[in-house]
């Protein structure tokens, strides 16, 4: 009989993946039992968009070691290119789940794209600076997707960044991007079935690049850049390949996220840089480079302001209290010395002494 | 026999201080070099330009016949010489055994997609790559620590895993930045037995930088001393070390 | 004729900037983080006065005063209670989102006290405005007080950091701050000392700025906060000169992105600006090139 050995990463990693089956199942018995709310079921969907950003973002931040603020920006690309494509093929592809496949695929694949593009010239800078300049990146695509007009006719496709009206478009025509007013009428294919899906796809990508080869090679990097130099690794060709995996998965949430609107617009705060910011609170609070983590403060810090709603005006200060609380109590080093005295277990184990 | 390792004329400058001038060595295979000098000599100067993290002002770099002068770093470690670091630059969150999976980086492949989506040739390569690894580990005895973070290594385990790491690249030439530093005299002489059981068993040649005149004198065989970044004095172990001019430089006038 | 106004009026928007740029710059060289609050400094300012001028019929010195020693008092409790344990933690991201808390935590509370509606902010500035070249430039009295308290603030912090003893130690605790310490310098103080200096400067950016653009939200200080630190990064971070020419030049740029290119634009132009000058020089036009030692 073949022995069955476990190893700690394995076991971490069932943890991970059993905790997400966990939500979907808890989640469709309390929906079916009627015992969630409509507000609350809308909020399914986000959940999950922000679920796969921040797993998505701890890979940047948390196993490449580099921080960025422009991960929306990435989200804003999938988003849009995804909600392009479904509206442009609505009538040519009926089928819509497999047109939703294909509009997954399409977002991911050119947020990564431009991840490749953007990470280039950028990875060479350190530290604050790629910081500064991912935040600068999400700006600009938010931007320039606000001023962008796109429509269809018998013509073909006819692009303006000026308004709708010089795009010229026939009789028949149809404006898919309208400039800041977005893209209206997106099929609403997305659902909580498939953000879970999409979920799981981002912890085997996240999970198991981790666990390799690459995923060795991208965390030497972060531990010892020089060290990781002088043992062959390429800097260059791993740290491209974690900032294009980020940006193409943040893409794959920006498709769901789109898929979940009828009227997808690029706002400052679905896409700007409160956004990324947000992301990036998910993952720290989380804990840099743990991907459970990232997961359950995600789901907590989407529910905590709705939970609070009851306080009306003041849930966002106290949500801003919460967070700053929360970072002192889990990274001031006079705190954990404390929390290390008086913990529970150190408490538990004197008794048994 | 040709020179494994063949310097000439090395010299870099920095801001106008010559830190390197005129350097040379010509280190055979299988032998065991010592580069030694008081702080600040630029010994560590001449491992960068050996490794390529300093490109040189002039001269040439040459290993086994191969002109790798200029290279860059991974280029010069893929063409074969592997260090270590004065300060020791581990993987700190990562645990001992991926530290030297690292340093198989170049000699176990397979593709990303393999990895992600855990087909046959990641089980057989990652099956391969653990047990060089626990091979190399055993070596240094380490194999005990082998899934201990690097980070919470005592401090001459540390040492001993960067010369696994190093030698995990598969190198021909080896150079070692201040083994024995911050090791006790029992630690010492355990690295001295390893070093000799590398050069052997591995067919590794190396050079290292040492302030332990007890290593240096134990396990060289020749040395070259260099005092403020020029060559003082090269030769025999025994010959270098009573050395009047070699002496005054250490103790001073 | 109509560029020269637009070119002026670049210079004094980029005043601005580079008095806020000065803030994130100083806060940075000292503490080595960002600090996101500090936008929202400037708002606290924007509403001080506000509240003291137009709410409560002070005179505008009074107010002005008032928002300084506020934000001063704000910028040392907020480095105390928020960033101070933070400083040796062993991630530098957790005092970065801790900033981050700060900031929601004073939009927030400014939602709360204020609402969210759009206050009119009547300029406290009563400088006449000065015509040129026969009446064809005009030259409100807001930019000429903003252009000028801009210079006079360059000029005395660089005498404050170059020529003082605090200054000097200024410097050292952020070349080194152990070893700052091991000199006497009171280490803690300076830290302080350099988070009032912002933060004073922060009210006084957040008067003109609101003069200049007479609109108070909540959110006011937070996209001028933004800028500003690329303006900072721009000129190389923790310089105050860096500062200076980082702030005018992105002020110029935005004002001509927008007469000239499109005003939906100009925020992207300016970001563009900003990734190119990165590229060609990583560490800012006046930042140091620092090299690992191997």
């Amino acid at each position: 009989m073949k022995k069955l050995k476990l190893s700690k990463y394995s076991k971490e990693n069932i943890i991970t993946y059993g905790l997400v089956i966990a939500v979907w199942a808890v989640m469709q018995i309390l929906i079916n039992g009627g015992k969630v709310s409509s507000l609350m079921q809308g909020l399914l969907v986000p959940l999950c968009v922000y679920v796969i950003l921040a797993v998505s973002l701890n890979l940047t931040v948390g196993i490449l070691g580099e921080l960025s603020l422009g991960h929306a920006g990435f989200m804003c690309v999938g988003a849009f290119i995804g909600a392009f494509f479904s509206r442009y093929m609505q009538n040519t592809i009926g089928q819509g789940f497999l047109r939703f496949i294909l509009a997954i695929l399409i977002g991911a694949l050119c947020a990564g794209a431009i991840g490749f593009l953007i990470g280039m010239p950028v990875l060479r800078l350190r530290g604050d600076y790629l910081a500064i300049v991912t935040l600068a990146f999400g700006e600009i695509i938010q931007n320039i997707i606000n001023v962008l007009y796109i429509g269809r006719d018998s013509n073909g496709l006819h692009f303006s960044m000026k308004d709708s009206l010089s795009l010229g478009l026939a009789e028949d025509g149809d404006v898919i991007i309208n400039g800041a007013q977005g893209i209206t009428g997106t099929p609403k294919d997305s659902n909580f079935t498939i953000g879970i899906i999409l979920i799981i796809i981002t912890l085997i990508v996240v999970l198991n690049l981790i666990h390799s080869r690459d995923g060795r090679a991208i965390m030497s990097i972060r531990d010892n850049l020089i060290a990781a130099e002088s043992v062959g690794i390429n800097i260059t060709k791993y740290k491209l390949m974690a900032f294009s995996i980020s940006a193409a998965l943040a893409g794959m949430a920006g498709v769901l996220y789109s898929h979940n609107l009828n009227n997808l617009m690029a706002t400052p705060k679905n896409f700007g840089y409160n956004m990324s910011i947000m992301i990036l609170v998910f993952v720290v609070l989380g804990g840099i480079g743990n991907i459970k983590g990232s997961i359950i403060s995600a789901i907590i810090l989407t529910l905590l302001p709705e939970l609070l709603r009851g306080l009306s005006n003041y849930r966002m200060l106290i949500y801003s209290i919460v967070l700053i609380i929360m970072m002192l109590f889990n990274w001031s080093p006079k705190l954990i010395e404390l929390r290390k005295r008086y913990s529970l277990k150190r408490l538990l184990k004197k008794e048994v002494r | 026999m040709a020179a494994l390792l063949e310097v000439k004329n090395l010299s870099i400058s920095f801001g106008g201080l010559r830190a390197v001038d005129d350097f040379g060595i010509s280190i055979k295979k299988g032998q065991l070099y010592g580069l030694i000098g008081p702080n600040g000599a630029g010994k560590t100067t001449v491992f960068n330009l050996l490794t390529g993290v300093y490109k040189p002002n002039e001269g040439v770099i040459s290993l086994d016949g191969r002109n790798i002068t200029g290279l860059k770093t991974i280029e010069i470690n893929k063409a074969g010489i592997a260090r270590t670091f004065q300060n020791i630059r581990l993987f700190k969150e990562l645990s001992v055994i991926d530290n030297v999976k690292a340093g198989l980086h170049n000699h176990y492949k397979y593709t990303t997609i393999e990895g992600i989506l855990r087909m046959p040739n990641y089980f057989k390569m990652e099956k391969a790559m653990t047990e060089k690894a626990m091979e190399l580990l055993h070596v240094f005895d380490l194999d005990g620590e082998a899934e201990y973070l690097a980070a919470n290594l005592p401090y001459g385990k540390q040492r001993k895993l960067e010369i696994a790491r190093a030698l995990a690249t598969n190198p021909k030439l080896l150079l070692l930045d201040e083994p024995a530093a911050g090791m006790n005299p029992n630690e010492t002489m355990e690295l001295m037995d390893t070093i000799r059981f590398v050069r052997d068993n591995f067919d590794m040649t190396v050079l290292l930088i040492e302030h332990d005149m007890k290593l240096v004198s134990g396990i060289c065989e020749e040395l070259t001393v260099l005092n403020f970044g020029r060559i003082l004095a090269k030769g025999a172990t025994g010959a270098v070390l009573n050395d009047p001019q070699v002496i005054t430089a250490y103790l001073g006038e | 004729m109509s560029f020269i106004s637009y070119l002026i009026n670049g210079i004094s928007l980029g005043s601005v900037y580079a008095i806020i740029a000065l803030g994130y710059t100083m806060v940075y060289g000292i503490a080595k983080m960002l600090n996101f609050a500090h936008g929202d400094v400037i708002m606290v300012g924007g509403f001080t006065i506000f509240f003291a001028v137009s709410m409560q019929g002070l005179p505008p010195a009074a107010g002005i005063l008032l928002a300084v020693v506020l934000c001063t008092l704000l910028g040392i409790t907020i480095e105390y209670i928020a960033y101070r344990p933070l400083r040796q933690a062993a991630s530098s991201l957790a005092v970065l989102i801790t900033a981050i808390g700060v900031s929601y935590f004073l939009q927030n509370t400014a939602l709360l006290l204020f609402g969210a509606n759009t206050k009119s902010f009547t300029s406290v500035v009563t400088v006449p405005a000065i015509k040129l070249a026969e009446g064809q430039i005009s030259i409100s009295g807001e930019t000429i007080v903003t252009i000028i308290s801009c210079i006079i603030i360059m000029a005395g912090l660089t005498f404050f950091v170059n020529k003082t003893k605090v200054g000097q130690a200024m410097l050292a605790v952020s070349e080194d701050k152990g070893a700052a310490q091991l000199m006497g310098i009171n280490v803690n103080g300076t830290i302080s000392l350099t988070f009032a200096i912002g933060s004073a400067l922060a009210a006084i950016a957040g008067m003109l700025l609101c003069s200049a653009y007479p609109s108070l939200t909540p959110y006011t200080g937070s996209m001028p906060g933004i800028k500003a630190f690329v303006a900072a990064v721009f000129g190389g971070i923790g310089s105050i000169p860096g500062a200076l020419i980082g702030g005018i030049v992105l002020g110029i740029i935005e004002i001509l992105g927008k007469a000239y290119i499109s005003s939906q634009m100009a925020d992207a132009i300016v970001f563009m600006v900003l990734i190119v000058v990165l590229l060609v020089k990583p560490t800012g036009i006046l930042g140091k090139q620092i090299q690992e030692k191997v």
